[in-house]
């Protein structure tokens, strides 16, 4: 039997765990969202997995009442390239964070975006760690207070986008905690493409970093603070819609102008060129903060690939078994 | 090996080739060895060359060599010392000298014995004419000047000329003991199949050596190895012990019905298994070249949860980086094989070197109470058997298993009994489908009551959705658990399982009781057992236990080292099983460690055994 045939609902997307997140966490609001597109993406609930590493992200998998594996830390892109090469069929999502994700997991981030793995990956992003008791992370303005750093944080920070397409990701983009609708949007289109995607989401710590994206996303100036991407649109925001993004050389400019006529200069964004230049360029905002997909582009995925190569060996041992194994390539002799 | 009559036969004979590691020199071995296989005879070989791919040309560091002992009688071991020494180049000379017995014979390649080569080498005077070599018979020939004139007439460039050296050297080999030209012949024309240029000038080369030895008597006689009698009846080819590996992971997966994932990062020793499976991916094998160690082992694991036959490979230094991986998959009881080809540590070390010295680190090396399954294959063909055996125990107890082997074995050649596939036994795999709980659900922590295996629910299967993970587990359910009772209780269950495995009683070579027992473990199993022959052929009294399985240990072990008066340890590390041995049993053993890089060699075995024996 399988759950395909039953249209399932959000509550059946919810197991058993009592979630222990802190009070007020932006996760909470991240969980609502996944479980509530769970039943729109018409995947038996027996084919998902969630695969994380350690940190508060990295109990998200308990939460789900689907397959899940918590795993160590900054490895579970590892876990999950294993996973999808033995069943392609399974829809797997990874959940992590700056921490888990850029830290001590930069390497195997970076390789499974590389690969274009066919999986979905949701990198929490609060700029601290939460787990351990509040220390500066890879994404920590210069000069973060912390209980390791009393005197302000010396490393530049890492912004994931980049990494993300400085790594080849063939979906990216960027949604954050306190919009449900947009972030199940992004899901879905994050779910609907094949190969890697990568989904950054803003999420606050009400613990340990709390209004850590307040300056851009407080509900007073969002509309002015936030630049929600589209394919196809011109790059349009603020409360009157009366600020855009330019190109000028080589870099995207703002701009503004009076009346309800966009400028026809205001560069239209297209999340489909093959090039990620133009997406890079997004990333160096944040005033505006672009969110929504910043680059959509088409590559087999790695474990579609490796299943071909299994099938093309198939076919051409033209049925050869272990007998045959035993034999390939080495000279054999009998002794009487 | 001296001056003796002609056609005289041996029962065995060991020889070593050594030149540059550009030389060829693996090669010439590898072709000596498959020969010599072919025409019947009992071989074993011993490939030693440098980490670095072309140290500089002449150089000691960049010396490679390969010995192979062969025989009509029983052969375990690669030779203590060679009877004949093939030396391409003085630097060759210089760093196998040492190993010959007086009276041993040296071919050299005279060209090469120019003054910037004996410089580069250490030499002050050519050895060749100072006497350094008075004590063996030596053979000078211009191997370079004799191959190029042989290929005269072939259209290839100089380089390519005198890269044929080697094969005129192994023509003369073949004549000194008799054996075909035909299979280095149809391997030549095999491997230049696009090149027929390069393949004519080999054949040459081959044909020159070997008819240049037959028609100049530089050598007074030569010789016949006739094939042995004791090998089985059946086919055979020779088998490395990485690649017997690699065989018999693939055909584990398929008794299991399961596809065979390898995740595996490049490391020598090891990297060979990796070689070898990506050539099965006919047989479902799926091997996944990984960023790293630890993405070799969790991709492995990742693969487990999915329900394959998952299996990462490394050498110490790799499963000391995969080390919290295996821990995980200790606690969410998956199914993994490690394998471990042992190399010469700590750190970096002797990467190409011999050692055993990783025994602890595989039983110890993780944090908290996290025991795996030990196995350790004796023989390069052994490496096959034990493969399937460590699945066969990780599927049916469901826990990660390590199989030991070392750079000796991996590298190691000897004849190999074609299995039929057909009597290998089917391996049973504990998937579940449907929820063993009350209402359905699935427990999935609840143990077998026999292999304390749990059930093994795989993502895909309709109504078993759970989550696992590295927190502590409560027993049946598989719920997180911090009570301090069921951890205690789950630290003592992961143990047990290990010690329910059933493996075969270790093998005794000798009386059941008496004065000497040898306990030995993996790849030292060939040198300790001609040595302890070699004393009871001399009225000795000494048995040879040696061990395939390690953790657990077989069940009459225990039994064993109690009916003794002496138990020695030797093995290739500083006492590691002793240890274990002694704090395991109390029994007062002795150690004999060593750890030169190399094999023991037999002889230092017996006058070890025998000083033992009479103290």
């Amino acid at each position: 039997m399988t759950s395909a045939v039953v249209q399932l609902k959000k509550k059946d997307f919810v197991s058993d765990q009592d979630v222990r997140w802190c009070p007020g966490c932006g996760d909470y609001a991240i969980l609502n969202a996944m479980q509530r597109i769970m039943p729109e993406l018409g995947v038996p609930k027996e084919k998902i997995v969630f695969v994380s590493g350690i940190g508060c992200s990295s109990r998200f998998p308990y939460y789900m009442n689907t397959y899940g594996f918590h795993t160590i830390h900054g490895r579970a892109p590892a876990f999950a390239t294993g996973l999808k090469c033995t069943n392609p069929d399974l829809t797997v999502w990874l959940v992590t964070g700056d921490g888990d994700g850029l830290s001590i997991g930069g390497n195997h981030l970076l390789h499974v975006i590389r690969r274009n793995v066919d999986i979905n990956i949701l990198l929490f992003n609060n700029k601290i760690y939460g787990l351990t008791k509040g220390q500066y992370s890879p994404t920590s303005e210069v000069g973060t207070v912390t209980k390791s750093t009393p005197l302000g944080s010396l490393d530049r920070p890492l912004n994931p986008l980049r990494f993300a397409l400085a790594s080849e990701a063939t979906f990216v983009a960027r949604t954050y905690d306190t919009d449900l609708k947009h972030m199940q949007q992004v899901f879905k289109a994050a779910a609907a493409h094949k190969g890697v995607s990568f989904v950054e989401i803003l999420q606050n710590c009400p613990i340990f970093n709390d209004g850590c994206w307040t300056e851009n996303l407080a509900k007073k100036v969002r509309k002015d603070k936030v630049l929600f991407l589209e394919h196809g649109k011109p790059m349009v925001y603020g409360a009157d819609k009366n600020r855009g993004l330019k190109l000028d050389g080589l870099a995207l400019e703002k701009t503004s102008w009076e009346g309800d006529e966009t400028p026809a200069d205001v560069f239209v964004h297209d999340s489909t060129v093959e090039s990620s230049v133009l997406a890079t360029l997004l990333t160096e905002f944040t005033d505006p903060i672009p969110v929504g997909i910043f680059r959509e582009v088409q590559a087999q995925p790695y474990d579609e690939a490796l299943i071909n190569q299994l099938d093309v060996a198939k076919d051409k041992s033209k049925g050869q078994g272990l007998a045959e194994l035993y034999r390939q390539g080495a000279n054999t002799w009998t002794v009487e | 090996m001296t001056t003796a009559a002609p056609g005289i036969s041996r029962d065995r004979v060991t020889i070593r080739f050594a030149g540059d590691s550009g030389d060829g020199m693996q090669l010439t071995g590898t072709q000596f060895t498959t020969t010599s296989a072919m025409i019947g005879n009992d071989v074993s070989t011993f490939p030693d060359f440098p980490a670095e791919i072309r140290a500089p040309a002449g150089t000691l560091p960049g010396v490679s060599g390969f010995q192979i002992q062969f025989g009509s009688v029983n052969i375990r071991t690669p030779g203590d010392a060679p009877d004949v020494l093939v030396a391409m180049n003085p630097a060759a000379l210089k760093v196998n000298l040492h190993d010959l017995p007086d009276g041993a014979t040296i071919l050299v390649n005279e060209d090469s014995f120019s003054e910037s080569n004996l410089k580069k080498a250490g030499y002050a005077s050519n050895p060749l004419e100072d006497g350094t070599l008075k004590a063996f018979r030596v053979v000078k020939q211009p191997i370079t000047t004799l191959t190029r004139e042989a290929l005269k007439e072939i259209g290839i460039d100089s380089g390519s000329k005198d890269r044929c050296k080697n094969l005129f050297a192994l023509g003369v080999m073949y004549w000194l003991y008799d054996r075909p030209l035909e299979p280095t012949l149809e391997w030549l024309s095999t491997k230049f199949k696009k090149k027929p240029l390069l393949v004519e000038a080999n054949h040459i080369a081959l044909k020159a050596g070997f008819h240049f030895a037959d028609t100049t008597e530089v050598f007074t006689s030569h010789y016949q190895v006739p094939a042995a009698t004791h090998l089985p009846a059946g086919e055979y080819r020779q088998v490395m012990g990485n690649e017997a590996l690699a065989l018999g992971l693939t055909t584990a997966a398929q008794k299991a019905g399961l596809p065979l994932f390898y995740g595996s990062y490049p490391i020598t020793p090891a990297s060979d298994v990796l070689h070898h499976l990506s050539q099965h991916k006919h047989l479902d094998v799926r091997t996944f070249q990984a960023e790293d160690e630890m993405a070799a082992v969790c991709a492995s694991i990742g693969a487990a949860f999915g329900g394959a036959m998952a299996v990462t490979g490394t050498s110490g230094p790799g499963v000391a980086l995969k080390a919290e991986a295996i821990g995980l998959a200790v606690m969410i009881e998956l199914p993994l094989i490690i394998v471990n080809v042992q190399r010469a540590g700590p750190s970096t070390g002797m990467p190409t070197k011999t050692e055993q010295a990783d025994l602890l680190q595989v039983m110890f090396g993780r944090n908290g109470e996290s025991p795996c399954g030990v196995v350790a294959p004796a023989t390069p063909g052994e490496c096959f058997t034990l493969a399937i055996e460590a699945c066969r125990l990780a599927l049916t107890h469901m826990v990660p298993v390590f199989i030991l082997t070392d750079g000796y074995l991996a590298n190691g050649a000897e004849p190999w009994l074609l299995p039929n596939p057909d009597d290998i036994p089917e391996i049973k795999v504990n998937f579940i489908t449907e929820g063993n709980g009350p209402d359905g659900v699935l427990n999935g922590y609840q143990h077998d009551p026999e292999t304390l295996a749990r059930p093994w629910a795989i993502p895909g299967t309709p109504g078993l959705e759970h989550r696992i993970g590295g927190l502590e587990k409560w027993d049946v359910t598989g719920h997180i658990s911090y009570d301090p009772e069921n951890h205690h209780h789950m630290c003592k269950l992961r143990a047990e399982k290990i010690e329910r495995m059933v493996v075969p009683d270790a093998e005794l070579i000798g009386p059941e009781e008496g004065e000497l027992l040898v306990v030995s473990w993996g790849g030292t199993y060939g040198a300790v057992l001609t040595a302890a022959e070699e004393l009871r052929l001399a009225g000795k009294e000494i048995t040879v236990c040696h061990l395939r399985y390690i953790n657990p240990f077989p069940k009459n072990l225990e039994a064993t080292l109690r009916k003794f008066k002496k138990v020695i340890v030797p093995e290739l590390n500083l006492g590691q099983l002793c240890m274990m041995i002694r704090a395991k049993f109390m029994v007062d053993a002795i150690s004999y460690p060593k750890v030169h890089g190399r094999p023991f060699q037999v002889a230092e075995l017996v006058a070890k055994f025998s000083e033992v024996l009479s103290d």
